[in-house]
């Protein structure tokens, strides 16, 4: 099997990312709250990557945003992607009501943009973790359900799903069996991707202050923090704003190809 | 009825309905997520009576379906009700930063449109060749950046690398355009950056799609020249497709605007909404995210609707 | 002597393939050919699928398909080389001096575009008569290609006509500008069998008025010596053999060839009368939220160890009948008794034994097994699922399976993609008898592969009902096939049941019409049959 370089990279820096993330807390040189330098003060040999508005290390708070914005972005997909691709394989096996019920709800969702239903939420609940990856897991699982629902649809009125109902087969042993194999790959580009969604919400929500509450920090909350400095010349917001666009662009390389894959296996052979 | 006046009428009418369910959700659903308007305003301390009396006077005691209703009637004849944090009245504020939020998003839409149909029909033409892949390199870069991230990098560009423009962007009433224009170019460039990459990778789709069609190779085959294939044959089919991609991502900058404006300080609806959100003030921020919420609707509505007329099946029934 | 319309000589024709997962690599699709059609002249094309016959007939256009690229060789048209000519030049012979039918004019006209407009477009793009002249020989080829409505039919949109109307637009469309040289590309494959019929018959009268030359390019010998002065007959990118149609279906001189020719001439002897197997009585069925009956009081019975063949084309309901009886469709009036017992009419209440003795094969192998299952787990579930079969005895009985349907050691842990056509299909008959049927419902299951697998397939079906004793409820369109397996068969036409009996009974005159029109409409190797045929029908054909 090939992988094809641009893959390759975004492999090393999903994988880079995910390393710093876990050790976050043996990595980081600083405290995530510790206040031990000047504001806004360039790199030097002290501070690597200098400090942010009230002086505190800016990589240690790199690290540590890693490590929020992944915990936070990965729950909220992996909660997605469970609600999602349950409900869309019963909605696309069951069919009948239940598919209706489903698929009218996710219908209304999607009718209108995720930040906006977020923001009408979560001007009444309380803002907290929890409520959070909730918040962003229930909205982002319905794109999961239309993937998932539409993928297993395709499948299920396949001739082989049709032989193994013929031959008596339990539901079970059709969704993990027969189904499930064939719609892997397609899911595992699309966890991909709503991974991205993810980071890139939860950072639109910290940015917006509607997301993870000072002193935590994650990258969207360090750019909101550090970006008054950015009209005098002082960088320091660029840095987290980087570290999303590189998370980001990382993973989409890794699912782009993944993507490309599955289609050619589709496809059968070319030419 | 001839069935495509049918098809417009139903498709009308569930954007009609959809829009009824997300007040409704809006309105009913918030409602019943913890948390209470009265403590909200007058904060943790309140007195048990204070809290009464509050609810009493914003007859939060009524059936929650009644409330909905009188705010749905308040909706549809112009009286959006009052704000909680400051008691100004909502229809009045919304409208001239409404104006403001049309004209942002105007102005992007206005230069992203053409140049991204532009950009996808020329990564279609080569489609797999140099320039394809230099467009859909740099795209999916700029896919993966969110609103914000792309201001910050524009801002820190065009205010200190290059200074040319004002980080904020500020317009009142009595500016004239051009200086209005010149306000936000900084907001324009980021919206057009963010939609265009979206609205590109689309429309190199849709052509594309078209274009590996069978009856493309008919064309060629009859020795039409490339221009004519494209011309006659493509465009025709190619239309529907490419406006809808269009459209959809006219509602996608519809939620863009709403970071950018925050970021450059622009006084709008996008701006409003987040502020009020932060203020927990409820009547703002539902009669604000329905309005989000309809133009969201109605763009997507406008999408089908164009499919529906595009498609010649529909158009001449057997 | 004048040059000849076309010669090719020594044309080598090239495309990359990208294998998933691997790195792309160059394919020869055909290895150096030599051909040469004279004015006036018809030159069958003929071959298997991969056999690169659409890919040369392209070439006299010097256009490669999707990538495909003419590498080597020459090819002259009209005294000039082309495949070199710059893309100016060969605009100009493109829809000028050679057109091209496709085997789907669905597909191939523009959708968006009246009928007329492009059959016209080309005459006039090339400056060959002026609008007024274009439209007139327009309705004038309409109405010679037996078009209904010559005068306006041109004002419709493509999909507002039928697929074999459509085709003979197609047609229209290639004969306007008055080209040297038309290329048809399977014309007719993709129509139902009545239709071909009127479709070749009008094809074949528009070249000989027109005295235009043409390729015709197809997979079916019978339907080549219809119209054909010479075949040419290619296998995998190489000619095999060349000589004029009544040699070649005569007087082969290749084992290729008569292989080819020989095809479908499987005779079957039918069985004398049994008792039934199973018993189809008066069996009504619809499809959810329709009000239309698809079946309408069928009643068949197939004896123990017999064939019947149910043959019609589409829409003729044959293919919901097998649905009706395996249980996927719940009859709305009617019974189905197996083996002396009645069957539930839905497949919940059906036993496990009762799924067990019922089988079934599809038309497309493919889509019939789990990619991401080996052959051994596709044939090993049955096993495993009615007899717990486990381990060793498991992987024991797959083997025998496997020798059974020929096809020997290895095969247990590939992959379906890994198979070719036929062996994708041995393997759904093996996964059939693993479970000990007593009938197999059999849903078209040659007619997507080459004529020579299908009679391969034919005959091991035929052998395995020897050993098995198996019953097989047969359904096809092809009543070639029918004659090869069938010992009773029943006649399906707008979901009834129009002719039942003993094989020789059906297939012995006097017919009804329809019958006739469908006995009627399968191409035989004769040259000079499509005339008759034509001249002796009784009714029209069903999907024009």
């Amino acid at each position: 099997m090939r992988i094809p370089i641009s893959a390759l990279i975004g492999l090393v820096l999903t994988c880079i990312f995910l390393f710093v993330a876990i050790f976050a807390q043996w990595i980081a040189p600083y405290p995530i709250t510790d206040v031990s330098g000047g504001q806004w003060e360039g790199p030097s040999a002290q501070f690597w990557l200098g400090t942010d508005t009230i002086g505190r290390d800016i990589l240690s708070r790199l690290i540590y945003g890693a490590q929020i914005t992944i915990f936070v972005a990965l729950a909220s997909s992996v909660l997605a992607f469970s609600l999602g691709a349950f409900l869309g394989f019963l909605a696309a096996v069951k069919g009948g009501w239940i598919d209706q019920v489903l698929s009218r709800l996710v219908d209304l969702v999607m009718a209108v943009p995720s930040l906006i239903v977020a923001l009408v939420v979560l001007s009444v609940l309380p803002l907290n973790l929890t409520v959070l990856i909730l918040v962003m897991g229930v909205l982002d699982s319905t794109r999961v359900f239309r993937l998932s629902r539409a993928v297993a649809v395709d499948i299920t009125v396949m001739d082989f799903v049709e032989a193994a109902r013929l031959r008596g087969e339990k539901g079970s042993w059709i969704i993990f069996r027969e189904i499930l194999p064939n719609a892997l790959s397609p899911l595992v580009a699309e966890f991909g991707l709503r991974f991205i969604f993810a980071v890139l919400f939860i950072s639109t929500l910290s940015f917006l202050g509607l997301g993870v509450q000072p002193p935590l920090a994650d990258w969207g909350g360090m750019v909101k923090e550090n970006k008054d400095g950015l009209i005098y010349g002082k960088s320091a917001a660029l840095l987290p704003a980087a570290a999303i666009a590189a998370l980001a662009i990382s993973v989409n390389l890794v699912a782009d190809w993944i993507l490309t894959r599955t289609s050619s296996l589709k496809g059968g052979r070319g030419g | 009825m001839h069935p495509i006046l049918k098809l417009l009428v139903q498709r009308i009418a569930l954007g009609l309905l959809l829009l009824l369910a997300v007040s409704a959700v809006i309105f009913l659903g918030v409602e019943a997520l913890p948390g209470d308007t009265a403590q909200a305003i007058l904060g943790q301390q309140a007195t048990p009576e204070a809290l009464a009396n509050l609810r009493e006077r914003m007859g939060l005691n009524e059936p929650p379906l009644t409330r909905y209703f009188q705010w749905l009637g308040g909706i549809l004849t112009g009286d959006l009700g009052t704000a909680l944090s400051n008691g100004a009245d909502i229809a009045q504020s919304i409208g001239q930063r409404l104006g403001n939020t049309l004209f942002l998003a105007g102005c992007a839409a206005a230069i992203s449109v053409p140049l991204a149909i532009l950009l996808g029909l020329i990564a279609a033409r080569h489609a797999g060749k140099w320039p394809d892949k230099v467009i859909s390199g740099i795209t999916l870069t700029t896919i993966s950046l969110p609103e914000f991230v792309a201001a910050y990098f524009v801002i820190f560009i065009f205010t200190q690398l290059i200074p040319i423009f004002q980080p904020v962007a500020m317009v009142f009433p009595g500016m004239s355009f051009w200086a209005k224009l010149n306000a936000i170019a900084l907001p324009v460039i980021v919206l057009v950056l963010v939609v265009l990459a979206h609205m590109m990778r689309m429309t190199r789709a849709a052509i594309l799609n078209v274009m590996q069609s069978a009856y493309i190779e008919t064309a060629e085959l009859k020795g039409l020249s490339p221009m004519t294939v494209i011309w006659k044959h493509a465009l025709p089919n190619a239309i529907a497709p490419v406006v809808s991609v269009v459209m959809l991502n006219m509602a996608y900058l519809v939620v863009g605007v709403v970071v950018v404006e925050v970021v450059f300080g622009y006084n709008a609806l996008g701006q409003y909404l987040v502020d009020h959100v932060t203020k927990r003030d409820l009547p703002v921020v539902q009669a604000v995210g329905l309005i989000f919420a309809a133009v969201y609707i109605f763009l997507n509505m406008l999408a089908d609707i164009i499919g529906i007329l595009a498609n010649p099946r529909l158009r001449h029934p057997k | 002597m004048a040059d000849p319309l076309l010669q090719i000589k020594g044309l080598v024709i090239e495309a990359t393939s990208y294998p998933p997962g691997e790195a792309p690599k160059q394919v020869t699709l055909v290895h150096g050919v030599n051909l040469t059609l004279e004015r006036g002249r018809v030159l069958g094309l003929i071959g298997e699928s991969g056999a690169g016959k659409s890919t040369i007939g392209l070439s006299a256009m010097a256009y490669g398909r999707g990538g495909v690229r003419l590498t080597g060789g020459t090819i002259h048209l009209n005294g000039r080389e082309i495949r070199l000519a710059d893309a100016k030049a060969l605009r100009a012979l493109r829809g000028r001096e050679v057109t091209y039918v496709s085997q789907s004019a669905a597909a191939g006209f523009n959708p968006a575009k009246q009928i007329t407009e492009q059959v016209i477009e080309s005459s006039l793009s090339h400056g060959l008569m002026t609008k007024p002249e274009a439209e007139a020989r327009a309705v004038a080829l309409f109405r010679k290609l037996g078009l209904p409505n010559p005068e306006t039919i041109g004002k419709r949109y493509p999909h507002q006509v039928s697929g074999g109307q459509l085709q003979r637009c197609m047609t229209a469309m290639a004969l306007c500008p008055r080209p040297d040289l038309v290329i048809f590309d399977e014309p007719t494959t993709a129509l139902d069998v009545t239709t071909q019929i009127d479709v070749l018959a009008a094809i074949k009268e528009a070249i000989r008025d027109t005295k235009v030359a043409a390729l015709y390019i197809t997979h079916d010998l019978a339907v080549v010596a219809q119209v054909a002065d010479d075949i040419m007959v290619l296998r995998h990118g190489r000619m095999v053999e060349l000589g004029e149609t009544g040699q070649i279906i005569h007087r082969p001189t290749q084992d290729y060839t008569r292989a080819l020719v020989s095809v479908r001439s499987l005779e079957h002897v039918e069985k004398a009368p049994a008792p039934p197997i199973l018993q189809v009585q008066n069996l009504t069925a619809r499809y959810r939220g329709t009000t239309f009956d698809v079946l309408k009081n069928v009643s068949v019975d197939l004896p123990v160890g017999q064939t019947l063949a149910v043959v019609g084309e589409s829409g003729s309901g044959k293919s919901t009948l097998a649905r009706a009886i395996t249980g996927l469709l719940p009859p709305s009036a009617g019974r189905i008794v197996f083996a002396g017992r009645q069957l539930s009419a839905d497949l919940a209440g059906r036993t496990k034994d009762d799924l067990r003795e019922i089988q079934m094969i599809y038309q497309m192998a493919d889509t019939a097994m789990n990619p991401r299952q080996t052959v051994g787990t596709i044939i090993g579930r049955p096993l495993e699922f009615y007899f717990g079969l486990k381990g060793e005895a498991r992987d024991k009985r797959v083997q025998e399976l496997l020798d059974q349907i020929e096809m020997g050691k290895g095969f247990a842990g590939r992959y379906p993609a890994e198979l070719s056509g036929g062996q994708k299909q041995r393997v759904c008959i093996a996964r059939a008898l693993a479970a000990n049927p007593r009938l197999i419902i059999c849903d078209e299951v040659t007619s997507a592969l080459d004529p020579l697998v299908a009679d391969g397939i034919l005959k091991l079906l035929l052998n395995l009902q020897a050993e098995a004793g198996v019953a097989y409820l047969f359904i096809t369109h092809d009543l070639a096939t029918v004659r090869a397996i069938a010992d009773k068969i029943a006649v399906m036409f707008k979901g009834a049941v129009v002719r039942y009996g003993q094989k020789t009974d059906v297939l012995t005159p006097p017919f009804d019409d329809y019958t006739d029109l469908l006995l009627s409409s399968v191409p035989e190797m004769e040259q000079g049959w499509l005339e008759q045929v034509i001249a002796h029908r009784k009714m029209e054909s069903a999907g024009n």
